[in-house]
């Protein structure tokens, strides 16, 4: 989706806020957010494009006057709602009405650590070979999609070269709505920043993106 | 996909019924989630204190000072960097799948994620704020001299800036350039150089005394 999230390019948020000796987190709350957020995806009723999607759809006056924790803690309750983990009614009063699905119990101390330990690889194995090498050239489609993708919109539409071949991983743009993981092959691109930026960027500098296959056409 | 409904793109929820300090909401949310048996706040704490004393920039420094010190190791990390950096014990969430990019006289690296904040958890821990601020972001990928500038680094015009927009869950680690005047270190004294920023690209390493 266009949203305010795909910032690639855009001017006018001024110089980099670098803080001398940041703390982790910057309230209590922050931790806080952070941890529920890891520990919620537990139940397994999302998975992480889906996660990332809600943040892009939170609308984008409120986006932008959002910490980055807040941004967490509203898709977090967006997530819970749509999923059927709470009601608004106890969103609202904050009285649960039952309890947790199946009545499982929630994830202990050591769980969690196995699931940090473990991750969520994306890598998957799939039986059609690659389409693109590295050294062949490609266009990126250029496409405005209005659900989640990972083809960010000023590298839409651009002409690169294939750098890496990352083997076949989910696919964000279906995975995201529970359409499935529908693996492709993924590759690392370069671009010449005077392909993406106009004649005034550097005639040296490069960035590199990571897209999936049906992002890309043989140029 | 555009016809899914029960998940559509609409932002259906109303969140004008939760308390507008983030503080209070945050509260009021673990209240009912403990209450309704769906989170464990011991588990909070155990996830809390993971980020905050295990797993940090300290990680990825121990990465780098191997590499500098063992070319094989080296080329294994340059080769297969989840593989390598797993040997170190550092694997898991927001780390499933590294890949490490070098420095040299010729290339300077450095990492963003314009679309939301990916970061190599494992081997940096979470994020600076300023990784996730819409400047950092916006600007990167169209003007990194400028933002290089503004972290105290100029680089030479023949350089090339060598950008990684981390779009999908592979993960980026800058092996910046080992400083000149270090043969005499070893690993652990080179990891004490190795700064969060010269693993990002926004920082060189530590210069030894």
């Amino acid at each position: 989706m266009n949203g305010i999230h795909d910032m690639g390019g855009m001017h006018g948020f001024g110089p980099v806020p670098i803080e001398e000796n940041e703390p982790l987190f910057h309230a209590d709350w922050e931790a806080r957010a952070m941890a529920l957020t890891v520990v919620m995806a537990s139940w397994k009723r999302w998975n992480i494009d889906a996660s990332r999607y809600a943040r892009e759809r939170i609308p984008p006056r409120e986006y932008l006057n959002s910490t980055y924790y807040e941004r967490w803690i509203h898709a977090l309750t967006d997530q819970m709602l749509e999923a059927g983990l709470i009601t608004e009614q106890e969103l609202r009063t904050g009285e649960p009405v039952g309890g947790p699905p199946n009545g499982k119990a929630p994830l202990d101390p050591d769980g969690a650590r196995a699931m940090l330990r473990r991750g969520g690889p994306s890598r998957r194995q799939v039986d059609a070979p690659p389409r693109f090498r590295p050294g062949d050239a490609v266009r990126t489609g250029n496409r405005h999609p209005e659900h989640h993708t990972r083809l960010p919109r000023y590298a839409r539409g651009k002409l690169g070269e294939v750098v890496l071949h990352h083997g076949a991983h989910v696919l964000p743009d279906t995975n995201a709505i529970f359409q499935g993981e529908q693996p492709e092959h993924l590759y690392a691109v370069r671009f010449a920043a005077r392909e993406l930026w106009g004649p005034d960027a550097s005639p040296r500098d490069t960035v590199t993106l990571d897209l999936w296959e049906s992002y890309l056409e043989a140029r | 996909m555009t016809d899914d409904t029960h998940h559509s793109h609409k932002h259906e929820h109303d969140h004008s019924h939760v308390p507008p300090d983030p503080a209070l909401r945050v509260q009021a949310l673990e209240s009912l989630l403990v209450r309704k048996g769906l989170v464990n706040p011991e588990t909070l704490n155990t996830i809390i204190d993971t980020y905050a004393n295990d797993v940090g920039p300290r990680n990825g420094a121990r990465v780098v000072a191997k590499a500098w010190s063992d070319p094989d190791y080296r080329a294994w990390l340059l080769r297969d960097a989840t593989a390598a950096i797993a040997s170190l014990g550092y694997e898991g969430r927001q780390g499933e799948h590294i890949v490490a990019v070098e420095n040299t006289d010729k290339v300077h690296n450095m990492v963003v994620c314009t679309l939301c904040s990916c970061y190599p958890w494992p081997v940096l821990g979470l994020p600076p704020a300023w990784y996730k601020s819409e400047a950092y972001r916006s600007r990167v990928v169209r003007e990194p001299r400028a933002v290089l500038r503004e972290f105290g680094i100029t680089l030479p015009e023949e350089t090339e800036v060598r950008v990684w927009d981390s779009t999908s869950e592979m993960r980026y680690l800058v092996v910046p350039r080992r400083p000149e005047g270090t043969e005499g270190l070893n690993e652990s004294e080179l990891a004490d150089l190795v700064t969060r920023d010269s693993m990002i690209g926004t920082g060189q390493p530590r210069q030894p005394d």
